[in-house]
């Protein structure tokens, strides 16, 4: 799978609440709830966003609450991939879970600036700023998650009989 | 190879002799849960996969608790879109208005959740429930789908932080006060997809009430799940709430743990995390002048009988201060009744307190408080990030029952012996 576009970048400790606020998880429609993601940090997101963009952020990308809608969020307003130095926990398994890319590599996501243009390979693993010309390699997934992955998330992987 | 108490929960759940950390299992639930916010994805999830019925009706709880009594239109639909499904399925415990309470103080108290299950919730803070010997954490709704669907939930096995605690916590000071100090040490990732095991004649020492605050507050340090040794004070809980058998883990002796921190109970003072991030603690004396608007008593960290009676001791008889609005929630049915009985509702609203029905309202910016542009708010909630009260320039300081009802008395963070000498 690859993905390509321009960045957007934040610090550490990105959390759900600033993805999307909890005042607007009275919906879980996904084009709404893009429509008001990041907004509490970054005013502009959801009207700067082309289709494809990639998102950067710090040290635990995602923490705070289990809300799915958080994901479903960024992958809905058009981000194709989240590169981030690490992870919090269920924010990492829902993503997965749902089939928004992300992919933890601490060079890359220290390196890359706002508004680069990024290239990435998720089967290799490979990450590259076409702006600077710097390449990065992040650790492929373990094959269970990458099986959850290929098949578009858990949902189509239990259907495909792939986890049960 | 020796295995950590979470670790031997798992294999168990998991059909297997042994697991270690970084294995990925597919592991077999006691418990799957949801609320009004996640459970209306979860069933759209479950719909999509195509599967009729949840595998094990009796093993599935709905709970309504973020936005009810509806707030709003919006938040009666996904209610309704609950209440449609739990009939449908024929869920035995779901629970609505008037039966309800916030679901990590209701689980425990129901006995859904008992000493060595497995158990996932769609809701953070579902790692509560470690304070009973269980494993428990809190995953995504498409996770709570395809456990109702099939009675199952992947898991990488964690490995684990362990915490030595010993002494006595001095008076006024409590379990939110501990779990604070721990995020404040380690940080809001120092534990992330880890386990955090408390034991230690400390341990033993914390009441049950104490063990479900430190356990529900896991996961502001970025773990998986956070877990209490069993010992006398889980049997006796469980004498009272199980209405199953419990399996009681012991982690091995030689189980091979990441770090190990030694903590004593008795140093420990009241301790407030500053905004945005619960890891930015001071202990009370460190936290200099900061004038309030609004106080919040409650929620699943500390909506609990004990949290209340804390509360109630401080503001019995005093006048909360002018310009400070005080909300207080008691987090189940039967602690607001007991409450009730106990006198201390009269004690709030005596000292110009307000007291709600169970709901997680404020704690998420959802309704019942929220704040206004440049107002602080001290709270005994789980998270003070950016807008979690409301306004994204408003303001919340954790902190527990104890210093957030003397600091209702003072109108500014106060310590609870500086408002009752």
């Amino acid at each position: 799978m690859k993905c390509a576009g321009k960045t957007v970048k934040y610090g550490d400790n990105v959390d759900t609440d600033v993805i999307i606020p909890a005042r607007y998880l009275n919906t879980s429609d996904p084009k709404e709830l893009a429509s008001h993601c990041m907004e509490d940090i970054d005013r502009d997101f959801s009207s700067k966003i082309s289709d494809g963009d990639i998102m950067v952020g710090g040290e635990n990308f995602g923490c705070g609450s289990s809300r799915e809608h958080a994901p479903i969020a960024i992958k809905s307003s058009g981000i194709s991939l989240v590169i981030a130095k690490s992870f919090a926990r269920i924010f990492y398994r829902n993503a997965i879970n749902i089939g928004l890319a992300i992919v933890e590599c601490p060079e890359a996501a220290e390196e890359i600036r706002e508004g680069d243009t990024v290239e990435s390979d998720l089967d290799s693993g490979v990450i590259t700023d076409v702006t600077t010309g710097r390449s990065f390699k992040a650790e492929p997934f373990p094959e269970f998650i990458q099986n959850i992955i290929s098949a578009g998330g858990l949902v189509e992987a239990a259907k495909k009989g792939i986890i049960a | 190879m020796p295995m950590t108490m979470s670790q031997k929960i798992l294999a168990a759940h998991a059909g297997l002799d042994s697991v270690e950390a970084g294995q990925l299992i597919l592991c077999g639930l006691d418990r799957i849960h949801g609320n009004d916010i996640t459970s209306p994805v979860a069933i759209r999830e479950f719909k999509k996969m195509g599967a009729e019925r949840v595998a094990n009706p009796e093993n599935v709880t709905l709970i309504m608790d973020h936005f009810v009594p509806n707030k709003d239109i919006k938040a009666a639909q996904q209610c309704k879109c609950c209440r449609d499904f739990a009939q449908e399925q024929d869920l035995p415990s779901f629970y609505d208005v008037g039966r309800m309470g916030i679901e990590h103080a209701l689980i425990p108290e129901e006995g859904l959740v008992v000493t060595g299950d497995v158990a996932i919730g769609a809701d953070s803070h579902t790692c509560t429930y470690g304070a009973l010997g269980a494993f428990s954490t809190g995953v995504g709704s498409t996770d709570m789908a395809f456990g109702m669907a099939t009675g199952k939930a992947w898991f990488k096995v964690p490995s684990a932080i362990k915490f030595v605690l010993t002494g006595e916590l001095p008076k006024y000071v409590s379990g939110k006060d501990l779990i604070l100090h721990i995020i404040g040490m380690i940080g809001v990732d120092g534990a992330r997809y880890r386990s955090m095991e408390f034991t230690g004649p400390g341990a033993h020492s914390l009441s049950m009430p104490d063990r479900l605050t430190v356990c529900n507050m896991a996961i502001e340090a970025g773990a998986k799940n956070g877990i209490f040794e069993v010992d006398e004070v889980t049997l006796a809980y469980e004498r009272e709430h199980a209405k199953r058998e419990i399996r009681v883990f012991k982690a091995d002796p030689d189980a091979v743990y990441d770090e190990v921190y030694e903590i004593d109970l008795s140093r420990l003072r009241p301790t407030v995390a500053f905004p945005h991030l619960p890891e930015n603690t001071r202990t009370v004396d460190e936290a200099g002048d900061v004038k309030i608007d609004q106080v919040v008593i409650g929620s699943c960290t500390n909506g609990l009988f004990k949290d209340m009676k804390e509360a109630a001791d401080i503001i019995r008889g005093r006048k909360v201060a002018k310009n400070v609005r005080a909300i207080i929630i008691p987090a189940t049915q039967d602690i607001y009744l007991k409450c009730m009985e106990a006198g201390y509702i009269k004690d709030f609203i005596e000292a110009g307190c307000v007291v709600s029905t169970p709901t997680c309202g404020p704690c998420l910016g959802g309704y019942m408080g929220i704040l206004a542009e440049g107002e602080r708010c001290v709270s005994t909630t789980n998270r003070n990030f950016v807008g979690r009260m409301g306004h994204v320039e408003s303001e919340v300081y954790l902190a527990s029952p104890a210093t957030a009802a003397a600091s209702a008395i003072a109108g500014k963070i106060a310590s609870p012996e500086e408002v009752l000498k």
